[in-house]
């Protein structure tokens, strides 16, 4: 099936298969591989994108559900201005390691910075466990969005 | 009289920022999984549904006519060579071969052009099985008459590294005994014994990047990408398996997603291999979550230990037997279980101690190493003995480990090396931390603990400096960067030798062709014998520019003039070689390289009502000899706490009668933001005690062995005892309604 979408503000019009997953589409046809397979059942958040502005899971996102939606991947967001803060606080902290859950953790720290929603510190846990990171036991990635969320 | 002031260091000891971090902030970090070789095949593979079983037949038929599947291979297409492999025991087929032993074990491998059509092949081969009697744990294994789970004798594998083995014992592959005094009539005369059976569950690491593998095969070379931690050990597999020189297998390894011992020595690789070869072309296999749990994980254990000490609470024997659960195929369980064996003591002065550590075959997963193992396994054992002492006889468990843990330089086990750390200090320092002699609220309790993880595997590494003619370095060495930041560490090191800024530094990744050899990266080795090995090779570049200028008083800015003067040109590089090598035979025997700290404590508060346990503050020592880099010191100490933290309160692979039940994330739990602690501290100590360049000693996995020790006796303080992890509230719960039927409960 056809489907029309954009990409990090480009427009991208494919043929995709209807079971076909966005993670999958995202990596092996638009060769973005910021997005990283690891749970496949939504809870690990390594693959997370944002879709309208939404963070999702896209291991069980199908593309077809996103016709006409707008889609930012990290390498999207990298290009954006407001990117710098993110990547300064989280160097700065040394809020990453291996880096496999980073992209995704990243996306979803900008969406919930944006709407607000890591205001406290019980908020930043809760609202982040979706996103696991198996190697830094968090701290690190806790003081940056502290940061980041008291500076705006 | 001349007088010789050090310079100040300026690049070791600071937290530079990882060098890393930008590419990985902005998904520009390559993976394995995200690299394409031209005409690469996706691989897929077939695993058996049974625990234990005969093979009686293979149809592969209708998968090989699916569009799209370029071969299927079967354990027929293995026949031209020796197909075992194992770095401890040679005991694993790269495919079952006439028998499954494990739910989960690679039966058949698919090679297709697109991974639907290998998921689709793999799901029409057609295998009837013969179901035999499944050995499901250490208990049945170790039972008189027991079925074998493999009948073949043991083979030695290339890297062992703990002398002669002994010949297989029913199920029992491989064995590891200390003695120590009379033990028999110690225990007869002590005032205090205490004693129990403990169990340890089967734990899965989830490095969240699952193995991963690309194989090609062009005549006798073989290429691989691969996720592994060991490329030069898994090299030499490689080679012995195929039968091709070692020179001719390149392994490249990229940036990996977690390890944590998941990727140490050989996994996926043989297999990707082998369908590489049939298929002539190259191909990827990826594992899934639930195929990776079944790659690797940790042991499960069952323990009988009793201690002796006298009224006064002075620690006097100790005996311990453990049946450590190694699964179908051996893999690291043999130096798991010698690394058990010399933790079951503990660091203290003791006057006989007996331990009895056994490798055991069952019809589960193979399993190998995990952060700390064997010290996970058995420390939090020992010390909760070492608390029921103390509660006994009425002393604070702070005082008890000051009276009885081990100096600087006592024996820790004969013939080894001996104790390269404060212990005292350090515990002294975690307790602080806890608030160890603050008033205590209802339901909440403190606990410490102590204990050494033998570390550094055999010290054999080299590396590689080039100074370019534009005066940027470039430090060549085998150490995979999977997060825990060598990269960074050791730009320090090189920089600080050639008194230049780490900034001017680039360290590139493991590439068997080009890169020295590495033994290996794990046991908290790299940063220690790796980065002597780039101190080294940097020291050389500063000795030879001292050669050319004929002087040791130069200065960083002279050196493009002084290479000029060398080379008569504006080109050419200076190579620095840092090698090191064994002092004496480099044999686990007369190791380790040093002694891993693994001290720490908690403090928890239990739910009487529902056993649910809150951890509020956390304490681990990161004793270090010298940070390199404090940062990212810390941050190893604060994931090994967490993964601690899951280890101890929730983690467990769920098997019945050898199925696996938990195989995704959904329903085996790993710790999440809301897992952190209240507080979380972490205590560098910097005695410049160590082996490693400025006195540096490893660190990163000693707090994931002190943290499950330190929750436990903080649920023993708080009055619910506990010899079974994970704590789950179901458990702590169920102890809490025993205590109440023995009235122990409130306390």
């Amino acid at each position: 099936m056809e489907i029309a979408l954009s990409v990090n503000g480009a427009p991208v019009a494919r043929d995709v298969a209807p079971q076909e997953l966005l993670l999958d589409f995202l990596r092996d046809s638009l060769d973005l591989t910021g997005a990283k397979k690891s749970c496949e059942v939504q809870v690990c958040g390594a693959c997370t994108v944002l879709v309208d502005g939404l963070p999702v899971s896209s291991c069980c996102y199908l593309a077809a559900d996103a016709d006409g939606s707008e889609v930012t991947t990290i390498e999207g967001l990298a290009e954006r201005p407001e990117f710098d803060r993110l990547e300064e606080a989280f160097t700065r902290h040394a809020g990453l390691q291996c880096g496999f859950c980073t992209p995704g953790m990243l996306l979803t720290v900008s969406a919930l910075l944006e709407s607000g929603e890591l205001g406290s510190e019980e908020e930043i846990k809760r609202n982040l466990a979706g996103n696991l990171c198996r190697c830094t036991g968090y701290r690190g990635i806790l003081e940056a969005v502290e940061e980041l969320a008291a500076a705006r | 009289m001349t007088t010789t002031v050090a310079e100040p260091r300026t690049q070791v000891g600071r937290s530079a920022p990882r060098r890393d971090a930008h590419e990985k902030l902005r998904g520009q970090a390559q993976f394995v999984g995200d690299m394409l070789v031209p005409r690469m095949l996706h691989g897929k593979v077939l695993r058996s549904p049974i625990a234990h079983g005969r093979i009686v037949s293979i149809d592969t038929s209708a998968a090989e006519k699916i569009p799209g599947v370029v071969c299927v291979l079967t354990g027929t297409d293995l026949t031209d060579i020796d197909p075992y492999y194992g770095h401890a025991i040679k005991d694993r087929p790269i495919l079952a071969l006439d028998k499954v032993r494990f739910h989960g074990e690679q039966v058949a491998a698919v090679a297709a052009e697109t991974p639907a059509a290998a998921a689709a092949a793999v799901d029409a081969i057609l295998v009837e099985y013969e179901e035999l009697p499944v050995v499901g744990d250490v208990e049945t294994a170790t039972a008189s008459g027991a079925p074998l789970v493999t009948d073949r004798e043991i083979v030695p594998g290339l890297f062992h590294g703990l002398g002669d083995l002994a010949p297989r014992d029913g199920n029992v592959c491989y064995r590891y005994r200390l003695d120590k005094g009379e033990l028999e009539s110690v225990f007869a005369h002590a005032d205090v014994v205490v004693e129990g059976e403990y169990t340890f569950p089967a734990v899965y690491q989830y490095a969240m990047e699952t193995h991963t593998v690309i194989a090609q095969v062009e005549g006798d070379e073989i290429t691989l990408w691969a996720t592994c931690q060991h490329p030069f050990l898994v090299r030499a597999e490689i080679a012995d398996l195929f039968r091709v020189p070692v020179a001719n297998v390149r392994i490249q390894v990229p940036y990996l997603g977690g390890g944590f011992g998941s990727k140490s020595y050989t996994k996926m690789e043989p297999l990707t291999v082998a369908l590489a070869r049939k298929a002539g072309r190259p191909v990827k296999i990826q594992n899934r979550v639930g195929e990776s749990m079944v790659t690797t994980r940790r042991h499960n254990m069952r323990c009988r230990m009793r201690t002796a000490a006298t009224k006064d609470g002075r620690l006097l024997a100790r005996d311990v037997v453990a049946l450590f659960d190694t699964g179908a195929y051996a893999d690291n369980g043999p130096r798991v279980v010698a690394t058990a064996g010399d933790a079951a003591p503990g660091p203290y002065r003791w006057t006989a101690y007996r331990i009895d550590a056994s490798c055991v075959y069952t019809n589960l997963a193979p399993s190998g190493s995990y952060r700390a193992f064997g010290a996970t396994h058995m420390q939090w054992i020992g010390e909760s003995q070492v608390d029921e002492v103390a509660r006994r006889c009425g002393v604070d468990p702070l005082e008890l480990r000051r009276q009885n843990l081990c100096l600087p330089g006592e024996e820790i086990r004969a013939g080894g090396k001996p104790l390269d750390a404060d212990l005292v200090g350090d515990v002294e320092k975690v307790a602080a931390a806890v608030g160890w002699d603050e008033p205590k609220p209802p339901f909440v309790g403190r606990g410490v603990s102590a204990g050494l993880l033998a570390a550094g595997a055999h010290p054999v590494s080299s590396a590689v400096c080039r100074l370019e003619a534009d005066g940027r370095v470039v430090v060549l060495v085998g150490t995979t960067e999977m997060g825990q930041g060598p990269r960074t560490a050791f730009a320090q090191i090189a920089a600080e030798e050639l008194r230049i800024d780490s900034d001017r530094v680039t360290v590139r990744g493991a590439d068997t062709r080009f890169t020295p050899y590495d033994r290996s990266t794990g046991a908290s080795r790299s940063t220690t014998i790796a980065g002597l090995a780039v101190q080294r090779a940097a020291a050389d570049i500063r000795q030879q520019l001292e050669g050319i200028a004929g002087t040791s008083e130069i200065d960083s800015a002279d050196y493009l003039a002084l290479m000029r003067r060398h080379f008569g040109f504006a080109g050419g590089e200076l190579i620095g070689r840092g090698e090191v090598a064994p002092i004496g035979t480099g044999s686990y025997a007369e190791g380790p390289v040093f002694w891993e700290v693994c001290v720490g404590a908690a403090e928890v508060e239990v739910d009487p009502e529902t056993g649910v346990i809150r951890v509020r503050r956390t304490a681990t020592c990161a004793d270090v000899g010298r940070a390199i880099n404090p940062q990212l010191v810390e941050r190893q100490d604060e994931g090994a706490t967490l993964q601690g933290l899951g280890n101890a309160l929730f983690e467990e692979m769920v098997y019945e009668d050898g199925l696996l039940l938990n195989d995704t994330l959904l329903d085996y739990r790993v710790p999440s933001f809301e897992d952190l602690p209240g507080e979380m501290t972490c205590v560098i100590v910097e005695n410049e005690d160590g082996p490693g360049p400025y006195g540096a000693k490893g660190c990163g996995e000693g707090a994931l062995a002190a943290v499950p020790a330190a929750v436990v006796n903080a649920l023993a303080d708080a009055g619910v005892p506990m010899n079974e992890l994970p704590l789950t509230p179901e458990r702590v719960w169920r102890r809490i309604q025993e205590l109440k039927e023995d009235r122990e409960w409130p306390q």
